[in-house]
C-alpha cells in the first residue's frame, strides 16, 4: 500500500528469515539436511535439489511453511519505526498502558507490605517435598486466603478505558453525537455490519455451521453425509498438518472429536520434547519459590472456576497451568513483536510475566475439556494468551483490543438498536457496563461450554476477537423486547444474567445477516 | 538495488514553519481549511536526486508532494511538478488508523523522476473536524546513490558444495595451525584489553633474565 509491492515483499521475506534464523526449527532442518546426505539418492551434482526434495517429502517443508505462516500473523515492520511504535502506534495509548501497569504493580506491592507477605520467597525443603507429592491434587489444599484480594477486577479496568482521551481530539464541537451516547470516547475505526458481512461471509445463513446444522432437525441421511464430509475434510487437514487450512476450516466450527488437534495446529502448539522440558522447568520453579501472585491465583481459581458447574472438576489442572504461566518469561519474549507489554515486574530477580486479575483462570478452564496432558494444555493456553487473551486486558488501538471491542459493541447497538440504547440511557443504564464482563472473559463462564467452544472456533478461524463484540450486541438484540420493559439497572442485569441457554451461532448469524439495513 | 537509508545519511535542509491556510481574513475567528503547506528548502546550489522521503505522521489524512526541479543542462528556469498526489495516510480521516504512523515515499512511487530537486513542498490535508491539529514530523529526505555491483546472495546450502582446496605448500606451515594459533593470540589480546590495569609492569627478573611468560595476566 505504502511501498512498492516488490520492495515490501522482499522486506517481509528478509524479516521473516531474520526471525526464523537461530530458531529451534532452523537447527532441526539443518540437522535433517546434514543427515540426509547419507541417503543414496542424494547426489553431489544435484545436491541442492535433492536436499530440497528430501525436505519436502519428509514433511519438513510443511513444518517450515507452518512456521512462516505463523510469523506472517505478526505485523509487518517499516524500517524507520522504533519497536515501541510497532507495539502500539499511538503515543497517548502507550502512556495510558504504562500508567495502568504501574498502578497494578503498585497495588501488588502495597498488598505485600500490608499483609507482610514477601513478593517472592524460597520454599523450605520440607514444603518443596510436600508440594511435589501433592502436585496433581493441589485442589485439596485449603489455605487461608481470606486476607488476599484480587489486584483488580474488570470493572476497575473499564473505568480506565472510559477515562481515555486523545489529547488531539476536538471534543468541543458536537461533530458526532453518537460519541456522547456511549462510554468510549476514543475514535478508533471499527467495522459496521456491511463490512462484517464481507469479512465473515462463511457465517452466512446459507452456509452450514457445525453445531447447528448437524442436529436432529435435518433428515438423518443428509445429516450423515454432511457430517461425514466435514469430518473427512477435517481429518485430511489434521493429517496433512496444514495450519492455514485448519484455520480456514475452523470458521465453520470444528467437529468435537477433532477440535483439540485442529486448535493445536492453528496455534502451532506442538508438544515436542523441548516443550515438555520447558514445562518441567517451570514446574520446578513453582516448587522452589513461592510468589505472592500464587496466592492470588489460588484465590481466583477458588472463587471462579471451582464454583462453576462446568469447570470445578478441573481445579487441579488450573493450578498446574496458571502457577507455571505466571513464571514463564518466554511469554514476555513474544511481546517484543506484539502490541502492549503485559503487566510484568521484577521480583527479587525473577520476572513474573502476568499479574492475574479476578476471573483470569476462566481463560484456561474451557481448554481443560480439550486437553488432559498438562504440558500440552499449558502450551495451547500460552499460545491462546499471547495471541488473543492478553488483548482483553491491555490498552491498545489494535482492532482486537478490548477498547476496539467496546467501541464496536456500542456502535453496533447505537446503529441497529437505537431505541433500545436510548431507553437504557433513559433509565440510567450504560449498555457497555452490562456487556463488559462478558467481553473481557471472551464469554468464558457465561455460555455453556459447547457454545463457548464454538465461539472460540471462530476467534481462531478469523484470527480476531471481533466475534466477541458482535455476540455481545447480538445478545442485546435477542433480549431487546425484555430490555425495553425494564425500568432499573437491577432488572436490566436480571434480564441478562443467564446466558447459559443461548445458542451462539444462530444469534451471530441472525444479527449479521438478517438485520434490516 | 540502490542504497538504503541505513547506509546513506539524509540531506540537510531547512524546513520552514508550516503554513496553515485560512479561510476568510487573516485575523479573528477564521475557520481552519484543513490544508497546510510545508516548504522544504534543499541546500542552495546543490540540487538533490531524491531516493526516498520519510516522515512521521501526526493526524494528516492526505499528503501531496510537489517538487521544484532545475535541469542543469538546460538553461530553462526551474519548474514545479507533482510527485505524489493525495497519498492517503489515514484509512479514515475521522479515526485513529495511521494517524501516528511512520511513512516512506520511495522514488518509484513518485509520478516524476525526483532528480535535480531544488525545493520540495508538502501539502497536507485533514478534512475532518475531529482533530485539533495535524502535521508531519521528522521529515527526512534521502539522496539517491549509485547502485552497488550485483552481489550474490549466499545460500547456506551452497556451503555444502565447497570442496577443499589444497594449495601447494612447500616448507610453509599448515594454514590450519597458523590460523588457530592466530586466533588464540587474538583471544589473548582481547583478554588483556579488558583487564588492563594501571599498575606498572615493572621488571620481572628471574634468575637475572626477562622471561615474557612470567608477565601476570590478572
Amino acid at each position: 500500500m505504502r511501498m512498492d509491492e516488490g520492495i515490501e515483499l522482499s522486506l517481509t521475506i528478509a524479516q521473516i528469515i531474520q526471525r526464523l534464523r537461530g530458531s529451534h526449527l532452523h537447527s532441526q532442518i539443518e540437522r535433517q539436511a546434514k543427515e540426509c546426505l547419507h541417503q543414496p539418492d542424494v547426489k553431489l551434482e544435484s545436491l541442492k535439489e535433492d536436499v530440497r526434495s528430501f525436505l519436502k517429502t519428509s514433511g519438513w517443508e510443511r513444518k517450515l511453511q507452518n512456521a512462516v505462516y505463523r510469523e506472517l500473523q505478526l505485523p509487518p515492520r517499516h524500517p524507520p519505526a522504533p519497536p515501541e511504535h510497532l507495539k502500539e502506534p499511538l503515543v497517548y495509548m502507550r502512556k495510558a498502558q504504562a500508567s495502568w501497569e504501574k498502578r497494578v504493580l503498585k497495588s501488588l506491592n502495597s498488598m505485600s507490605t500490608e499483609l507482610g507477605v514477601p513478593l517472592a520467597h524460597m520454599r523450605p525443603a520440607a514444603e518443596q517435598k510436600e508440594l511435589t507429592n501433592k502436585w496433581n491434587e493441589m485442589g485439596t489444599d485449603e489455605p487461608d486466603l481470606s486476607r488476599f484480594r484480587p489486584v483488580y477486577a474488570p470493572k476497575d479496568f473499564l473505568e480506565v478505558l472510559i477515562g481515555l482521551r486523545n489529547p488531539n481530539h476536538d471534543s468541543s464541537e458536537d461533530i458526532s453525537v453518537r460519541s456522547h451516547w456511549g462510554l468510549i470516547q476514543v475514535p478508533l475505526n471499527v467495522r459496521d455490519i456491511p463490512h462484517l458481512r464481507e469479512a465473515y461471509s462463511e457465517l452466512n445463513l446459507t452456509s452450514g455451521q457445525m453445531g447447528i446444522d448437524d442436529h436432529a432437525l435435518i433428515h438423518p441421511a443428509v445429516l450423515c453425509t454432511h457430517s461425514l464430509f466435514c469430518l473427512h475434510v477435517s481429518c485430511v487437514v489434521v493429517m496433512e498438518e496444514d495450519s492455514a487450512a485448519a484455520q480456514q476450516y475452523s470458521r465453520q466450527g470444528c467437529p468435537t472429536g477433532l477440535r483439540a488437534d485442529l486448535w493445536a495446529l492453528i496455534l502451532n502448539a506442538t508438544n515436542q520434547p523441548q516443550d515438555v522440558m520447558h514445562y518441567e522447568q517451570l514446574k520446578a520453579g513453582v516448587i522452589q519459590h513461592n510468589l505472592l501472585v500464587d496466592n492470588l491465583i489460588y484465590k481466583d481459581v477458588k472463587l471462579t472456576a471451582s464454583n462453576d458447574d462446568y469447570y470445578f472438576v478441573f481445579e487441579d489442572f488450573l493450578y498446574q497451568v496458571l502457577l507455571c504461566f505466571s513464571r514463564d518469561t518466554a511469554v514476555l519474549e513474544h511481546f517484543k513483536y506484539n502490541s502492549a507489554t503485559p503487566p510484568k515486574s521484577y521480583i527479587q530477580g525473577e520476572i513474573i510475566s502476568v499479574i492475574p486479575f479476578h476471573g483470569f483462570s476462566m481463560y484456561v478452564a474451557p481448554l481443560c475439556f480439550l486437553y488432559n496432558e498438562p504440558s500440552k494444555l499449558y502450551n495451547v493456553f500460552r499460545e491462546m494468551y499471547i495471541r488473543y487473551f492478553f488483548r482483553l486486558h491491555s490498552i491498545s488501538s489494535h482492532p482486537s483490543g478490548i477498547l476496539s471491542l467496546c467501541l464496536q459493541f456500542e456502535r453496533l447497538l447505537q446503529t441497529h438498536l437505537p431505541q433500545l440504547f436510548y431507553h437504557l440511557r433513559q433509565i440510567g443504564v450504560q449498555p457497555l457496563r452490562l456487556a463488559f464482563k462478558w467481553m473481557v472473559r471472551a464469554f468464558s463462564g457465561y455460555l455453556s461450554t459447547d457454545q463457548l467452544l464454538l465461539l472460540w472456533d471462530r476467534i481462531l478461524g478469523y484470527d480476531s476477537l471481533e466475534v466477541v463484540a458482535v455476540l455481545a450486541a447480538a445478545v442485546f438484540a435477542f433480549r431487546a423486547e425484555n430490555l425495553m420493559e425494564v425500568t432499573s439497572l437491577a432488572s436490566a442485569e436480571a434480564v441478562l444474567a443467564d446466558l447459559s441457554t443461548l445458542k451462539v451461532m444462530p444469534l451471530i448469524q441472525v444479527f449479521l445477516f438478517a438485520t434490516a439495513m | 538495488m540502490s542504497g538504503t537509508p541505513d547506509d546513506t545519511k539524509p540531506v540537510n535542509f531547512t524546513v520552514k514553519a508550516p503554513v496553515y491556510l485560512q479561510i476568510g481574513d487573516a485575523k479573528a475567528d477564521t475557520a481552519h481549511s484543513g490544508v497546510c503547506v510545508v516548504d522544504v528548502n534543499l541546500p542552495f546550489g546543490k540540487p538533490v536526486n531524491i531516493e526516498e522521503v520519510t516522515f512521521k505522521n501526526y493526524y494528516t489524512a492526505y499528503v501531496t508532494v510537489r517538487l521544484l526541479r532545475r535541469n542543469p543542462k538546460q538553461e530553462a528556469p526551474a519548474k514545479w511538478c507533482t510527485a505524489v498526489r493525495d497519498l492517503p495516510l489515514m484509512d479514515n480521516p475521522h479515526t485513529e488508523g495511521g494517524s501516528q504512523d511512520y511513512y516512506t515515499i520511495h522514488r518509484t512511487q513518485m509520478q516524476v523522476e525526483p532528480d535535480h530537486v531544488v525545493c520540495a513542498r508538502l501539502i497536507l490535508r485533514q478534512p475532518s473536524l475531529a482533530w485539533l491539529t495535524f502535521s508531519l514530523e521528522d521529515i527526512k529526505i534521502f539522496p539517491h546513490t549509485e547502485p552497488d555491483p550485483e552481489k550474490e546472495v549466499s545460500d547456506w546450502l551452497s556451503d555444502l558444495t565447497l570442496t577443499d582446496q589444497h594449495p601447494d605448500l612447500e616448507g610453509l606451515p599448515d594454514p590450519q595451525t597458523v590460523s588457530s594459533s592466530i586466533q588464540q593470540m587474538w583471544a589473548l589480546t582481547e583478554v588483556m584489553q579488558t583487564n588492563q590495569t594501571t599498575a606498572s609492569i615493572g621488571r620481572f627478573d628471574v634468575d637475572g633474565c626477562y622471561d615474557i611468560s612470567l608477565l601476570s595476566l590478572t
